[in-house]
């Protein structure tokens, strides 16, 4: 299975999203935002980073870039998405998941290994979880406060489509401390949180077995095998 | 050559964190009289030419589509500015 990463300007974790898919048993695909073309992939991920520089708005100009044409076709089409951090607000200024994100409540910047509660294992990303899991994966964000408005609000915890939520304090002011959604079908999804600086031991997050033991990012990447293969 | 400015703000009903952290340094200088602050931006365009209706119509689709982001922000102003 091949998993396409594209690198937009200022992406940073364009790489370490394709050694998460490596270490999962995928094939990592570089893609480039200038093309038009997603290389016959079966999965694509749009990674973390500053694109543009955050400038105009978190993800807006990347949003705009020449291979997101072809992102939101295949989007549409059903292929699994996974933004995320800058490729989560990428998809939301795409229209691809709604909502939209804001500079982070207290103003500060938020670096941290954050615990999820897993909400919904129904969407391509997910399966691989247990409904209602904790997991602890990084966080790193200034714009991460989840917001829209109220019908939106209830529509997605209504649809189940909230899919990962802050535990403990919230880092940035997210609505219901919402962390992740996805779109209907469950084949696109968002998060903040950083899955893929949590896929090796001794490079992870602190856990109570051993320091920086956790993996918990792994399974995302795993999800996707599994669906896409099944 | 004129321009055109185009103003948006982050919706009223949103918290504006920006806002809030300059309406917290006016009050640490004792500008009490001020109770919030809200920060939007200010998009000047210069136009190569005239501005006529299909300009216009342009620059109210480029403020919807890529100046703004309609889920957390408004166009509040678009007019255009004389020569400068």
């Amino acid at each position: 299975m091949r998993i396409g990463v594209i690198t937009f300007p200022g992406s940073l974790d364009d790489r370490d999203a394709a050694r998460g898919i490596r270490i999962a048993g995928a094939e990592p695909v570089p893609l480039w935002h200038g093309d038009h073309d997603l290389q016959g992939v079966d999965a694509l991920v749009l990674p973390g980073g500053f694109s543009y520089g955050d400038y105009l708005r978190c993800g807006a100009i990347a949003a705009h870039s020449p291979i997101m044409t072809e992102v939101i076709e295949a989007a549409n089409s059903g292929m699994p998405v996974l933004g995320i951090c800058n490729g989560f607000q990428m998809l939301t200024e795409a229209h691809l998941l709604p909502g939209g994100l804001i500079r982070n409540e207290a103003g500060a910047f938020v670096c941290r290994d954050q615990r999820l509660r897993v909400e919904s294992t129904n969407t391509q990303w997910t399966s691989a979880f247990e409904e209602g899991e904790e997991i602890v994966i990084p966080l790193k964000n200034g714009e991460g406060g989840y917001i829209a408005d109220t019908a939106t609000i209830e529509r997605l915890e209504g649809e189940g489509r909230v899919v990962f939520r802050y535990l403990g304090a919230n880092p940035n002011g997210s609505i219901n401390d919402i962390a992740g959604v996805a779109n209907e079908r469950g084949n696109v999804v968002g998060l903040m949180p950083h899955p893929e600086h949590a896929v090796e031991p001794g490079f992870g997050p602190d856990t109570a077995a051993a320091m920086r033991s956790g993996v918990d990012g792994l399974r995302f990447f795993q999800s996707v095998l599994q669906t896409v293969l099944a | 050559m004129p321009t055109i400015v185009v103003e948006v703000m982050p919706k009223a009903e949103l918290l504006d964190p920006q806002g809030k952290a300059v309406a917290g340094a006016l009050r640490r200088l004792g500008k009490s009289e001020f109770s919030s602050v809200r920060i939007g931006k200010r998009f000047e365009l210069t136009v190569d030419g005239p501005v006529d209706d299909t300009v216009l119509a342009d620059v109210r689709d480029i403020a919807q589509t890529l100046l703004s982001n309609g889920v957390i922000e408004d166009v509040v102003a678009i007019r255009t500015e004389d020569d400068r």
